[in-house]
């Protein structure tokens, strides 16, 4: 099925969850706040939280900022 | 003979709950590289740092990342809402920047330093945006450091609408004007420091040397929020190690009270016994 991360399409097998995208793209290291339609996703809630055709995903870390 | 405190005055100050020796607060933007931002915060003495929260680069050529250069123990995090221009978005980007910080156990996590931006041109803070978005994140918990322009009735509804802190700008963020309305700042200090003599105010932005520090705090600034000004100076770290100078000068000037100015001079050597001619006399 297809859905969208950070702006990316991207084709992932069905029944994936949030916990396995965000460590099949080596992102599980460091911290990763995960947004799946605009809903803050807790990381507490990724293990069981089922992707969905059409999703749109937005992974975001921490960077320089003022 | 007793002992004389070194700097007197320079008495701790608390925010969201958090006490705070130094009253700087730097931004992590903008150096040539992390070591040289380790180095420079370092120098700056603040315990505050603000950080961005960004998408993750999905294909990271270099595989650095700014947490590994920032001591997560030793600074607390103020996650921004820069970039954002309506209040949905940086109500959602402050939730993003919560859960980071929760993940990092940082004291920071319920923290924000909000931003709702009008423009691109100006970065000037869309006042009713901000409003909104203060007003629900404030609902939700959040100790927010709100970026306001320096108009005294923006600052005070700021407040009423929940904020923890207001940030009134020097000048627009980046520009290194300095502090373009001295009179307007004070007339911020005044409105929310109104029956509320704690409440802290920073001067966030368009500061650009020292001096604009010390200005910023002989007004009666609780601190000062920079990022450019030392990111982009030619010597980063020197230039941070000033800002801590200025700071803590500029504070201890404001609460040692200064002179009144006045039209003309003052002698400090007495006329009295003088052997000279004085004119008029």
């Amino acid at each position: 099925m297809r859905i969208t991360v950070n702006n990316d399409p991207r084709d992932i097998p069905e029944g994936t969850t949030l916990a396995t995208l965000i460590h099949d793209l080596g992102l599980d290291a460091a911290p990763c706040a995960a947004e799946i339609n605009k809903a803050l996703i807790p990381k507490r809630n990724h293990q069981d939280h089922q992707l969905n055709e059409g999703d749109t995903i937005e992974l975001v870390t921490l960077v320089g900022g003022g | 003979m007793t002992t004389q405190t070194i700097q007197p005055g320079l008495t701790p100050f608390t925010i969201a709950s958090r006490t705070l020796t130094s009253r700087l607060f730097v931004g992590t933007g903008k150096y040539a590289d992390f070591p040289t931002m380790q180095a420079a915060l370092d120098a700056s003495g603040t315990e505050v740092v603000t950080v961005a929260v960004r998408r993750e680069r999905l294909y990271n050529e270099r595989g650095e990342s700014l947490l590994d250069f920032l001591d997560t123990d030793r600074y607390t995090i103020l996650p921004n809402t820069a970039g954002c221009f309506t209040a949905e978005d940086a109500v959602r980007v402050a939730r993003l920047g919560r859960e980071l910080l929760d993940q990092l156990g940082n004291p920071g996590a319920s923290w924000v330093k909000l931003e709702v931006l009008g423009d691109k041109k100006t970065l000037l803070p869309d006042p009713v945006g901000t409003l909104e978005a203060t007003r629900e994140l404030a609902k939700d918990g959040f100790q927010i450091l709100c970026y306001s322009s320096d108009d005294p009735i923006s600052a005070a509804r700021i407040k009423d609408a929940g904020a923890t802190a207001v940030m009134p700008a020097g000048s627009p963020i980046g520009s290194g004007q300095g502090i373009l309305n001295p009179a307007n700042i004070i007339l911020c200090l005044e409105a929310l420091k109104r029956g509320d003599p704690t409440y802290p105010v920073i001067v966030d932005a368009g500061v650009c040397a020292a001096s604009d520090v010390s200005v910023a705090m002989e007004l009666g600034a609780d601190g000062v929020l920079l990022n450019t000004a030392i990111a982009h100076a030619t010597e980063p770290v020197m230039m941070a190690h000033a800002m801590r100078k200025a700071c803590e000068a500029g504070r201890q000037s404001y609460l040692a009270g200064r002179i009144d100015k006045k039209l003309y001079a003052t002698a400090s050597s007495p006329f009295e016994g003088a052997i000279s001619y004085i004119p008029g006399e």
